[in-house]
């Protein structure tokens, strides 16, 4: 089936200006109450774009293979689209919509320069139909995608954000970990307190597991790998929060936590942090009021 | 012996030891475990789950309520194709590893458990089955 898309891709390229008025009228229908999300001047680049990169890809294809790399072009100009959308909070229906809305000025075009031969007329709106469909649902799965690359990276920046360093004293940091040490965190996590001792120049940093739920081998590596990275930066580690069915797991685990000092709170690590600072911690004595 | 509740788990992603923590600390509490015990067989399946996925690639662990004459245990069996142990004494040892890890989960899954059996054939998988009586 030869040039299956000649006729397509020869309509697009002579109407493509009516073409695209009618699309971006269309599109600002739509999109009335979402102005401020996109501006104009993008809409009509984007789509003017797409417009010319569609009338390419089917010049240069007979088949509708979108995976094919005659349309690899168009395919980019989607995800983008896709990707925009889904990250200033469209629904994915919305992104389908913007593709499905070309139907209508494609169809009148066909019409237009097919009025007299009514066969043709049906199966050019249906090789249209197809493509639309088939971009429709392309750009709707792109979306998804991209909608949940975005919350991934919302919870992955969230994780950082609940790990906080914290400066107790001169010299004296905290960092409370809180929930699951697995993976991606524990790396992130570690870093990032080595970067604030380095920056800080801090000499005692506390790490409080209170908030970790299972300490296991892995976990234990990894606290341990800190400890001995942070020591060579000049930073003695405390751990702290180690509750008394923890010990006793990580005792029956095997793992030797005695080159690393263990306090129950942490409070009792800062109480140790202020003593290794030569600082003490003072009740101030009030004057008792004058008499009369 | 009766199983009260029976259940099973793919461990194909590190989100699934995660998840297979969960279960199994969801487990203990439906079996009224001490806190320590939750926390012994829960670490325990963690060590199993890593294994299964990072050394096993990927497999899946049965998580059986058991009632024994009134007694009450966890029973966890993970299961995998993987390339097997060879040497099961060496995988035993703690401190070996043939990884990065510290090589001491199977033998600290053992010490935080009752009843530790594993067994594994060379290029046909393994099979690690703990439990833990109240
Ligand atoms: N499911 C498994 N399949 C294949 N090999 C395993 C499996 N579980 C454990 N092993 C082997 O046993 C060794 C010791 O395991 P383990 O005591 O958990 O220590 P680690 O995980 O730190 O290596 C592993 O390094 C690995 O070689
Ligand atoms: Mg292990």
């Amino acid at each position: 089936m030869a040039d299956k898309y000649r006729f397509l891709s020869e309509l697009l390229r002579k109407e493509e200006a009516a073409i695209l008025d009618k699309w971006l009228e269309l599109q600002q229908v739509a999109l009335a109450g979402r102005r401020d999300q996109v501006s104009v001047k993008d809409d009509v680049e984007t789509s003017r774009s797409f417009l010319h990169g569609f009338g390419k890809a089917l010049a240069a294809t007979r088949e509708l293979d979108l995976s094919s790399s005659g349309w690899a072009d168009l395919r980019q100009t989607l995800e983008q689209i896709a990707i925009t959308r889904a990250t200033r909070g469209f629904g994915p229906l919305e992104t389908a919509m913007l593709i499905f809305s070309l139907k209508q000025p494609v169809f009148e075009a066909i019409r237009r320069s097919l009025s007299s031969k009514p066969e043709e007329l049906a199966s050019e709106i249906w090789n249209a139909t197809e493509i639309l469909d088939r971009l429709g649902l392309f750009v709707t799965e792109v979306h998804q995608k991209g909608r949940e690359e975005l919350i991934r990276k919302q919870q992955q920046e969230m994780l950082e954000l609940s790990t906080p360093v914290v400066r107790l004293w001169e010299g004296v940091l905290a960092l409370p970990l809180i929930g699951t040490l697995d993976s991606a965190r524990t790396q992130v996590v570690m870093e990032s307190l080595l970067h604030q001792i380095v920056s800080t120049g801090a000499s005692i940093a506390i790490i409080d597991i209170t908030g970790v739920p299972t300490v296991d081998t892995l976990v234990a590596q990894h606290l341990l790998k800190t400890v001995a990275a942070a020591r060579l930066m000049g930073a003695d580690c405390i751990i702290s929060g180690i509750r008394p069915q923890i010990a006793q797991t990580i005792v029956h685990l095997g793992v030797e936590l005695t080159a690393v000092i263990t306090k129950a709170t942490l409070a009792d690590a800062f109480a140790i942090a202020l003593q290794r600072q030569n600082l003490a911690v003072v009740r101030v004595q009030k004057n008792p009021p004058a008499a009369g | 012996m009766a199983t009260l509740r029976s259940e099973i788990a793919g461990i194909v992603t590190s989100e699934d030891i995660v998840r297979v923590r969960h279960m199994v600390r969801d487990a203990a509490v439906r079996l009224s475990f001490s806190l320590v015990d939750q926390t012994k067989i829960v670490t325990a399946a963690s060590e199993l789950a890593r294994n299964t996925l990072e050394y096993g690639g990927g497999g899946t662990v049965r998580i059986d309520e058991l009632a024994d004459h009134g007694r009450l245990g966890l029973q966890l069996i993970f299961e995998d194709r993987g390339p097997g142990i060879a040497d099961l004494n060496q995988a035993m040892q703690d401190g070996f590893t043939s990884g990065s890890g510290l090589g001491l989960g199977l033998g600290g899954a053992k010490r935080l458990c009752n009843e530790f059996e594993i067994q594994s054939k060379p290029g046909e998988g393994t099979r690690v089955r703990v439990a833990r009586w109240k």
